[in-house]
């Protein structure tokens, strides 16, 4: 059979009908667009600030604070500089929003779980519920419990007499519970529970290959419990309680700022409404998931012989899990990023202390918006690279 | 079958038996509530506290919100029952709840504007008289006549010749737009609307023209301003987050990843920090002499951070589209841009509509946030007046914060539901 010329490719010339030709040059154009964007804007701020005598620069966070913040949880006082200010501020969001993200989970859950009732009182309660919460704006909620639940509450010298020990108190200056104090000998039941924690994770994975080999479960959830809560609790007893609880004491205005565990109301308010908000949204992506899984893998597990409670536990569970996870991250997601509304309470966050007063005090805009966006911006793409990471291991392995 | 041998058959009844009515406790009230309330031991005590819950919660509320509530007379009628709601409070103020401090003279022009946007959205809405459509209708029409009829009583008052001409054109533009709509399918209109509203509505909020006296921004406040921020994020990003979303799927890598980044940034920073930015920041970076405004710079912010929510739900949609689509279209010699517009976007579009309302419902309530940089919005209008000396009364921060839920809440869940209707309307039965 003869060959069949080639014909010679075509001659490479400018056209601007060539999709490729063409894209280059709309790139080259977005390129040279938000070049000259960039640029105008750093020469605009430079100008500008130069105008007003301002200069560029972190120094200022090694200049003395000079102001007071209601909660630290690392020793902090006037003299502490602005750096210092920006660390209190950033580990009192990370607080606030890890108690929220736990308490939100499980207050979400269980509405999510009524929402799905037969019971018809509890289904139309956690209905009402959601529909009402979500469509309320956040701040609204805050606002709410502060300046109407929290703040209205009797003050501690109306309820209080001087001197008095305080073991649970809810007043307008907020919760007072006893604050545990580790004596020596408490350093032993932390390694305890530590051990605790690396031997569930070694059985575990023992019981799991031992599933693996030869189909026989080994109780898993009951040794962990065993692992995590009676081994530190042995261990406890053994060294004789080394953990005492003090109560607070009233002072002549205000409960004792050094006795007991005083969480303020504005601490108390931020969170109620992160949870209450977070929960109904949280409510509606469990009640997704668990619909989502098909019917005839219920009806499946029950042709197998598996009880309700197995066939919950072992197959829609897990099936629905891989469906609730992803909202459910961006959920804690946008709890924390809606922490920042502490600001409109004075709840002292990394938005309300530093974007709020340092820059009000040093009038750094710049340095200060920008290194309060880094830190969002960090905590989004950790969480991003967490969900990237948790999506391929529970996908579906397809044949 | 029947009798044809008696003989035979004699004493076997070959007519069935009339049906036993089901027991008593499968039907009815008590069947109901036997499947539905008491079903299980667990369920029975479920219900119980349930109904223990609601009988603390609602007799109570109830009567604070209504039966107790002082509805008329003035703060002193407050004064006297502080116990229970002051809707006083809400009459006595409401119109700087809704205008905030805009020139008294001129506040037609607001009710003309917000009167448009309701009538003509709720002419929008149903496009055809099913079943499923006809309650829609009927609601939306007492709607629009309620709101029509408080329109001219008080245009009445007012009573201002260029108003009464202004208010004819407005008519006259929804009228055609209505008529044109029946011809050409409302989506269409929808599109038209969504761009002429916001200028219409600038040019009659901002004056300078057409004889209108100029209203500061500053001067805006109240509901008016929370609608003009949330009605501006909501026109600002749904072109934008097209763009954006089409950015992030291109075949072109800069494009892709300014895109990306541009989304992936504002997604990652709280609508706060945002503000903030845009309060101090962005007058640092105009060039001398450029001034702008408080609003204008909440409204940027806004519209950024709102694009970038949008593009992320747009995309969504973009992925759920089957690549044969694509290359239908691209077979039948489309360009780019009618390929997105006829083809793609229709279909991806209508996918997203959940994602699209859900993003406007939480882009309004965030509205709330501008009050952190100074702005008076509705929350801050309401906050504002319960701060007034006259009316420091234990009930009023109550009915303020309950009066601003109300609202918010009427509009979020009046958008859910629009949104649930639209899905069952456009589903064609292609669900995927």
């Amino acid at each position: 059979m003869a060959e069949i010329p080639t014909s010679a490719p075509p001659k490479q010339s400018f056209s601007f009908s060539d999709k490729k030709t063409r894209g280059q040059i709309y790139q080259v154009i977005t390129i040279a667009v938000i070049a000259w964007f960039i640029w105008s804007i750093i020469a605009n701020t430079a100008s500008n600030m130069e105008a007003q005598g301002i200069h560029f620069g972190f120094d200022f966070l090694k200049t003395e604070s000079g102001f007071s913040i209601i909660q630290s949880l690392i020793p902090y006082d006037e003299t502490s500089t602005y750096g210092r200010v920006f660390f209190i501020g950033l580990i009192n969001t990370l607080l606030i929003a890890f108690i929220g993200c736990i308490l939100a989970t499980f207050l979400g859950f269980l509405v999510g779980i009524g929402r799905l009732s037969s019971n018809w009182v509890i289904n139309k309660i956690s209905t009402i519920y959601v529909e009402l919460f979500r469509n309320v704006p956040l701040l609204l909620q805050i606002f709410f419990w502060y300046h109407a639940v929290l703040k209205p509450l009797p003050g501690p010298r109306e309820i209080h007499s001087k001197g008095e020990a305080l073991w649970f108190s809810v007043t307008n200056n907020g919760v007072l519970l006893p604050k545990p104090i580790a004596e020596s000998g408490f350093g032993f039941v932390l390694a305890a529970f530590g051990i605790g924690i690396i031997a569930a994770i070694l059985y575990a994975r023992k019981a799991k290959t031992k599933q693996m080999a030869t189909g026989q479960r080994s109780p898993v959830l009951w040794v962990t419990l065993g692992l995590l809560l009676a081994l530190p609790a042995a261990v406890f007893l053994i060294m004789g309680s080394p953990m005492v609880l003090e109560p607070g004491e009233m002072g002549t205005f205000r409960p004792d700022k050094y006795k007991g565990l005083n969480i303020i109301p504005e601490f108390v308010a931020l969170l109620l409404a992160l949870v209450v908000y977070t929960a109904a949204f949280i409510a509606e992506i469990v009640r997704a998931g668990i619909q989502s899984v098909n019917h005839g893998q219920t009806e499946a597990a029950n042709a197998l012989g598996l009880r309700p409670g197995p066939t919950l536990k072992l197959v829609v569970i897990p099936q629905a899990l891989r469906v609730i996870i992803p909202p459910l991250t961006s959920q804690y997601l946008n709890l924390t990023k809606n922490s920042s509304l502490a600001t409109a309470i004075a709840y002292p966050d990394l938005v309300s202390v530093f974007a709020g007063t340092v820059l009000n005090q040093t009038g750094k805009a710049v340095e200060i918006i920008i290194l309060t966006m880094l830190v969002y911006l960090t905590i989004s793409l950790v969480t991003s690279i967490f969900m990237n990471w948790y999506n391929e291991r529970v996908k579906l392995v397809e044949r | 079958m029947s009798n044809k041998n008696p003989n035979k058959m004699g004493v076997v009844n070959l007519l069935p038996l009339p049906e036993l009515a089901p027991p008593g406790n499968t039907v009815g009230a008590v069947g109901w509530m036997k499947n539905n309330l008491f079903s299980s031991p667990l369920n029975s005590i479920l219900t119980l506290l349930g109904l223990a819950l609601l009988y603390i919660l609602i007799p109570p509320v109830l009567n604070w919100t209504m039966f107790d509530a002082v509805w008329s007379g003035g703060s002193e009628a407050c004064k006297a029952n502080p116990d229970a709601a002051c809707w006083t409070f809400a009459g006595e103020w409401w119109e700087f709840f809704i205008y905030g401090f805009y020139d008294k003279t001129q506040r037609w022009r607001v009710d003309l504007v917000l009167w448009a946007l309701y009538v003509w959205v709720a002419f929008i809405i149903p496009e055809n008289e099913s079943r499923a459509t006809r309650p829609t209708s009927t609601i939306l029409g007492f709607v629009i006549a309620g709101l029509s009829v408080l329109f001219i009583s008080m245009a009445i008052k007012h009573n201002i010749p260029t108003m009464w001409l202004l208010i004819g054109a407005m008519v006259v533009i929804g009228t055609v737009l209505w008529a044109w709509g029946l011809k050409n399918g409302r989506s269409r209109v929808g599109i038209i609307v969504l761009v002429l509203f916001p200028i219409i509505a600038y040019f009659l909020l901002g004056g300078g023209t057409l004889g209108l006296s100029v209203v500061n921004t500053n001067d805006w406040g109240g509901f008016l301003l929370t609608l003009v921020i949330a009605i501006t994020g909501i026109v600002a990003s749904l072109p934008l987050g097209v763009l954006l979303a089409l950015g992030r799927r291109s075949e072109m890598p800069v494009l892709r990843m300014v895109s990306t980044l541009f989304i992936e940034f504002w997604r990652g920073v709280p609508l706060i920090t945002v503000l903030f930015m845009a309060s101090f920041m962005l007058p640092l970076f105009m060039s001398k002499g450029v001034t702008i405004d408080q609003l204008l710079r909440a409204l940027i912010g806004v519209a950024l951070f709102s694009s970038a929510y949008m593009a992320e739900v747009i995309r969504g949609g973009l992925q759920a589209i089957p690549k044969g689509q694509y290359e239908g279209a691209q077979s039948l010699g489309l360009s780019f841009w009618k390929m997105m517009g006829l083809i793609v976007m229709p279909q991806a579009l209508k996918i997203v509509i959940p994602g699209i309302v859900s993003t406007f419902i939480g882009l309004f309530k965030d509205t709330t946030l501008v009050l952190i940089i100074g702005l008076l919005d509705f929350l801050n209008s309401v906050q504002t007046a319960t701060t007034n000396p006259e009316w420091s009364i234990k009930s009023v921060p109550y009915t303020g914060y309950v009066l601003v839920a109300l609202v918010f809440w009427v509009h979020c869940y009046g958008m859910a539901w629009y949104s649930r209707h639209l899905e069952n309307k456009l589903d064609t039965g292609h669900k995927r």
